[in-house]
C-alpha cells in the first residue's frame, strides 16, 4: 500500500461520508416541505384547533426546522431514529427486524445473480455472435423486460400454484429455521436475480468484449492458450473496474428497489414498511428509511470506487 | 535439410464492408512463396498495406480480423498448417512459433507482472518447470541488456520503459525455445537511440539460440543489419525476393531502388537575415504536480520562410515546445515573440489573429480529424472562422486548396476514414495553410507514414514553403527527415538545448556527446553499419 493509493482512498471515503450528510438535509428539508400537517393529519375531520395546538406542541412541531434537526441528526448518530408517530414504536427496532429481512433477501439474490451474471457473461463473450451468445442475451433481456410484479405472478402460478415446490407468499417469522426461510423466500429471490441479471450480465459482456479488442489478448492468443483461459486470465483482470460498478449498482438496487416485490410476496421487509407509513405520513418513519436507503447507495458505489482504485496495478505499483 | 518453414503461393483474401455498398471480397496476398532454413533470417519489408504482418502471422496459421488463408501451401517443419485444427494450432503457437509484436507497451497485459507473461507460454505447453522457466527468463534478461534481470520481471509494464518492453517481448518470444520467431516491426516505434540497442540484443539473442526468423519492417536499414535474406513486397505481391546483399547493392526492380535511396535526400540551406517571425527567449516550462522543469532555457528563432528542425528522442521536450509556443500549456519564464508582439502566456489572451497566424499540424493525421465531416468542411472550417467566406467563394477556395496539396476537387465530399495515410497528412496541412499562417509547427508528421509517403510529404512542404514563404517549426526524431528539410537545427535532449544553429553547423564535427551518439545511431544502406556502430560507440 502506497501513499497515493491512501491518499486516493481517503480522498473517496470522505466524499461518500460528506455525500450522506448532504443527502440527510436534503431528506430532512424535502419531508419538511411535504405540503399538508402531521397532525391534521393524524387527527383527521375530528380536530379541534385546541387539540391540534396541543399535539403539534407534544410531537416538537413548534420548534425552528434547524434545531430539530440537529436534534434527529444527533440521534440518529447515537443510533436513535425517533419513534413512529402514528403507532408510538421506537423505529429502530421496528427498522431493524425489517431490514435484516431486506439484507437476506438481497443477499441471496447477489449470491445467486453476480456470479451467474459474470459466468454468462464470460460465456457470451467465447461465443460471441453464435447461438449461445444470442440466447443469453434473448433470455435476460426478456427477463428484465417483463415487469417484475408480472414476472413474480407467473413464477407464482406456475412455480408454486401448479407444481408446488415453493410458498406463494414469503412470510417469515421468528421461529423459523435457516432452511425454512430460505425457502420461504425461493419465489422473490428468482424474481429478483430475473431482474438484476441482464444489466449485469450486459456489462460484463461488453467490458471484456472492449478489453479482448487489445492487442495483449492477441499476444495471449499466440502463445496458443485456450480462449477461455485467455478471457479469464488476461481479460477479466483489466475489466473489473466497470463490472464491480454495474454489480454495486444492482445491488444497491436490490436493497432499495425491492418495493414491489416485497409487496406482492407480502414480505415483511423494509420496502413495505416504507410504503405503509409513507401513506400515514409518518415523517420520521419515512426520513430513516430514506436515510439508510441512500447510505446504502452511497456506500456500495463507495465501494466499487474502492475496488476500482486497488485494482488498477498504475495506482498500486506507481513508477 | 529441409526447410523449417515454406510457404508455396500463399493467397490471402478478407471480406471489406464499405458504407452503403454490398460487401466485396478484397486480396491482402497474392501468390507469395518463400523459404526458411533453420537458423537463417527472411527480413519482410514494404510499406504499410503490403501483407508483410499478415503473412508473417500466417506462419502461425492466425489471421487477423476476418482474414482468410484461402490457396497455397503453409509447410512448417514438414505438415501443412493452412487448414490445421484449433487444437493442432495451438499446440504450435507459442511453443514452435512466437510473435513480438510491433506496440510492446500495447503487447503486454497490464494487469499483471512480465514474469508471469514472459514464461506463461513455456509453462502452459509444459516445456519446463516453474523454475526452469523463471531461470531462462532470468538468463534472457541479462542477454538483453535489461536492467537488474534479477527483478526485473516483478515489475509491472507501466513501471518499465518502451524499449525495456520491447526487450522484454523478445524475452517472452525466446523463452519456449521456439523454432521460429516472427518480429513484426519491433523497433520501429522507438527511439534511434533506444532502436540500435534493442537491435543489436535482438540479433544476439537470436544468434545465440540459433532459432530462425521471420523480421517484418518498413525499414530497409534496419533490416540491412539482421537478416540473411529480404523479400521486398508491395500490394501483397512480391516485388523481389533476394540475399540481403543483392537486394542492398544491386536491387533489380524500380521499386526497390526507390526504397534503397530513398534515405538519401539532401535540401540545401537557406539563409536568411530577416527579422525572425518567432523568438523564444529564455524558455522555461513545467507540467502541474512535476517538480523537473520540462523544458529549461530555451533560446531559439526562426527567420521567414525558412525551417527549424527541432530534434530529440521522446521525453526530451520536444513536443512541450510546441504546447508552449502555441499557448496550450503557459510557461512559467521566459518569452514568445512572434514578429513585434509578445505572445500571451495563455491561450484565452491570443486575439483571433494571433491564432491564425500560427497552425498545427500533427503526428496522427486520422485522430486529428473528425471522422464525421467531410474533407471539405474540414478545410473549409479556419476559412469560415478566419475570414468568414460562405458559399461558392468559401468552396472555390477549398478546391484551390486540395489543388495545392495535389489531391484535387474529387477530394472534397470524402470522409477521412475513406482516406489513406498520406492523403489524411495532406489533408491535414491543407487546413493549416487554409489560415494563411505565418508559421506552421509541424508535430512528428512524416513518422507515421512509409519512407515513400513520407518523401512526398516533405516535398509537397517544401513546395509549399517556396510559393507561400511560410515558415516551418519541424520537430522530429529523425535525422534524416532533418536533412531532406531543414535551415536550421535545435538538438534537445533532457529538456534542455544542447545544439542550435544553421544544419551546416550543427550536422558538422566537432559534435558533443549526445550529438554524436543521435547521428551514429540513424541507420545507414549498409550491411555492415552496426557492427560498425557498437564499435564505436
Amino acid at each position: 500500500m502506497n501513499s497515493l493509493v491512501v491518499k486516493l482512498l481517503v480522498q473517496r471515503i470522505s466524499l461518500g461520508l460528506l455525500l450522506i450528510f448532504l443527502v440527510s438535509i436534503l431528506i430532512f428539508v424535502g419531508t419538511q416541505i411535504l405540503p399538508g400537517d402531521v397532525a391534521q393529519s393524524i387527527l383527521g375531520q375530528t380536530a379541534t384547533p385546541e387539540s391540534l395546538a396541543n399535539l403539534r406542541e407534544e410531537l416538537g412541531l413548534n420548534v425552528p426546522a434547524y434545531q430539530r434537526y440537529f436534534s434527529w441528526l444527533g440521534g440518529v448518530l447515537q443510533g436513535d431514529l425517533g419513534t413512529s408517530l402514528t403507532n408510538g414504536r421506537d423505529i429502530a427496532t421496528s427498522i431493524g427486524e425489517r431490514l435484516g429481512n431486506t439484507l437476506f433477501l438481497a443477499a441471496w439474490a447477489a449470491v445467486i445473480s453476480v456470479p451467474l451474471a459474470i459466468t454468462l457473461g464470460l460465456i457470451s463473450v467465447l461465443y460471441r455472435g453464435r447461438w449461445p451468445d444470442k440466447l443469453i442475451s434473448a433470455v435476460t433481456l426478456s427477463a428484465i423486460s417483463i415487469p417484475e410484479f408480472m414476472m413474480s405472478y407467473i413464477l407464482m402460478y406456475f412455480v408454486a400454484v401448479k407444481l408446488g415446490w415453493a410458498p406463494s407468499v414469503a412470510m417469515l417469522n421468528s421461529s423459523m429455521g435457516f432452511w425454512d426461510k430460505l425457502h420461504a423466500i425461493t419465489l422473490p429471490v428468482a424474481v429478483l436475480v430475473f431482474v438484476v441479471l441482464a444489466h449485469m450480465m450486459r456489462m460484463t459482456r461488453a467490458a471484456l468484449l472492449n478489453v479482448m479488442q487489445s492487442a495483449y489478448i492477441e499476444t495471449a492468443e499466440l502463445k496458443g492458450i485456450p480462449r477461455l483461459q485467455v478471457i479469464w486470465r488476461h481479460a477479466f483482470p483489466n475489466s473489473i473496474a466497470p463490472i464491480v460498478n454495474v454489480v454495486m449498482l444492482n445491488l444497491a438496487y436490490l436493497v432499495v428497489g425491492v418495493v414491489v416485490v416485497e409487496v406482492v410476496f407480502v414480505y415483511p421487509g423494509m420496502g413495505q414498511y416504507l410504503v405503509d407509513h409513507v401513506a400515514k405520513r409518518d415523517v420520521p418513519v419515512v426520513q430513516a428509511c430514506g436515510l439508510i436507503f441512500a447510505a446504502v447507495y452511497i456506500l456500495l458505489n463507495m465501494f466499487a470506487d474502492i475496488v476500482s482504485i486497488l485494482a488498477n496495478p498504475r495506482l498500486r505499483h506507481p513508477k | 535439410m529441409g526447410n523449417l518453414l515454406e510457404i508455396n503461393n500463399l493467397k490471402i483474401e478478407a471480406t471489406s464492408y464499405p458504407p452503403g455498398e454490398p460487401p466485396k471480397r478484397i486480396t491482402i496476398v497474392d501468390g507469395v512463396s518463400l523459404a526458411l532454413e533453420k537458423g537463417k533470417v527472411l527480413g519482410l519489408i514494404g510499406e504499410s498495406g503490403a501483407g508483410k504482418s499478415t503473412i508473417g502471422l500466417s506462419a502461425m496459421s492466425y489471421g487477423r480480423g476476418g482474414i482468410e488463408l484461402t490457396e497455397g501451401e503453409i509447410i512448417l517443419s514438414g505438415r501443412d498448417i493452412r487448414n490445421a485444427k484449433s487444437g493442432v494450432l495451438r499446440k504450435l503457437r507459442g511453443a514452435e512459433v512466437t510473435y513480438v509484436a510491433q506496440s510492446a507497451a500495447a503487447a503486454f497485459n497490464p494487469a499483471k507482472r512480465l514474469m508471469e507473461q514472459v514464461i506463461e507460454a513455456t509453462l502452459y505447453h509444459g516445456k519446463a518447470s516453474k523454475a526452469e522457466a523463471e531461470a531462462r527468463a532470468v538468463d534472457l534478461f541479462r542477454k538483453l541488456g535489461l536492467p537488474e534481470p534479477e527483478t526485473f520481471g516483478n515489475r509491472y509494464p507501466h513501471q518499465v520503459s518502451g524499449g525495456q518492453l520491447q526487450r522484454a517481448m523478445t524475452a517472452m518470444a525466446l523463452c519456449p525455445q521456439p523454432d521460429l520467431v516472427i518480429f513484426d516491426e519491433p523497433t520501429t516505434a522507438l527511439d534511434v537511440t533506444t532502436q540500435l540497442g534493442v537491435l543489436a540484443a535482438i540479433k544476439a539473442a537470436i544468434s545465440d539460440q540459433g532459432v530462425a526468423a521471420l523480421y517484418i519492417t518498413h525499414d530497409l536499414a534496419v533490416v540491412a543489419q539482421i537478416a540473411d535474406d529480404i523479400m521486398v513486397l508491395r500490394h501483397g505481391k512480391t516485388v523481389e525476393y533476394g540475399t540481403t546483399e543483392q537486394i542492398i547493392t544491386a536491387p533489380r526492380e524500380e521499386y526497390t531502388a526507390a526504397l534503397v535511396s530513398v534515405t538519401a535526400k539532401d535540401h540545401t540551406e537557406k539563409v536568411s537575415d530577416d527579422k525572425p517571425v518567432l523568438e523564444v527567449s529564455n524558455l522555461h516550462a513545467r507540467y502541474t504536480g512535476m517538480d523537473r522543469e520540462v523544458l529549461s532555457d530555451i533560446n531559439i528563432a526562426i527567420q521567414p520562410g525558412t525551417t527549424l528542425a527541432v530534434v530529440g528522442e521522446s521525453g526530451s521536450g520536444k513536443s512541450t515546445l510546441a504546447r508552449v509556443i502555441t499557448g496550450l500549456l503557459p510557461q512559467i519564464k521566459g518569452r514568445v515573440t512572434f514578429e513585434d508582439r509578445e505572445l500571451s502566456r495563455d491561450l484565452k489572451g491570443r486575439s483571433r489573429n494571433d491564432l491564425r497566424e500560427l497552425q498545427m499540424i500533427y503526428q496522427m493525421a486520422d485522430v486529428a480529424m473528425n471522422p464525421r465531416q467531410t474533407v471539405g468542411t474540414i478545410i473549409g472550417r479556419p476559412l469560415q472562422f478566419y475570414f468568414g467566406m460562405k458559399g461558392k467563394e468559401l468552396r472555390n477556395r477549398v478546391v484551390e486548396l486540395l489543388d495545392e496539396i495535389e489531391l484535387g476537387a474529387g477530394f472534397i465530399d470524402r470522409y477521412p476514414a475513406e482516406l489513406s495515410g498520406g492523403q489524411k497528412q495532406r489533408v491535414c496541412i491543407a487546413r493549416a495553410l487554409a489560415a494563411k499562417p505565418k508559421l506552421i509547427i509541424c508535430d512528428e508528421v512524416t513518422s507515421a507514414l512509409d519512407p515513400l509517403v513520407a518523401d512526398g510529404i516533405l516535398r509537397l512542404l517544401k513546395d509549399l514553403q517556396d510559393r507561400e514563404h511560410v515558415s516551418y517549426m519541424f520537430i522530429t526524431h529523425d535525422i534524416a527527415t532533418v536533412r531532406a528539410i531543414a535551415d536550421s537545427i535545435a538538438v534537445m535532449h533532457l529538456g534542455k538545448l544542447v545544439r542550435y544553429g544553421p544544419k551546416s553547423k550543427v550536422l558538422a564535427p566537432p559534435f558533443d556527446d549526445y550529438t554524436d551518439k543521435l547521428l551514429k545511431s540513424v541507420p545507414e544502406m549498409r550491411l555492415d553499419w552496426m557492427e560498425e556502430v557498437q564499435r564505436t560507440l
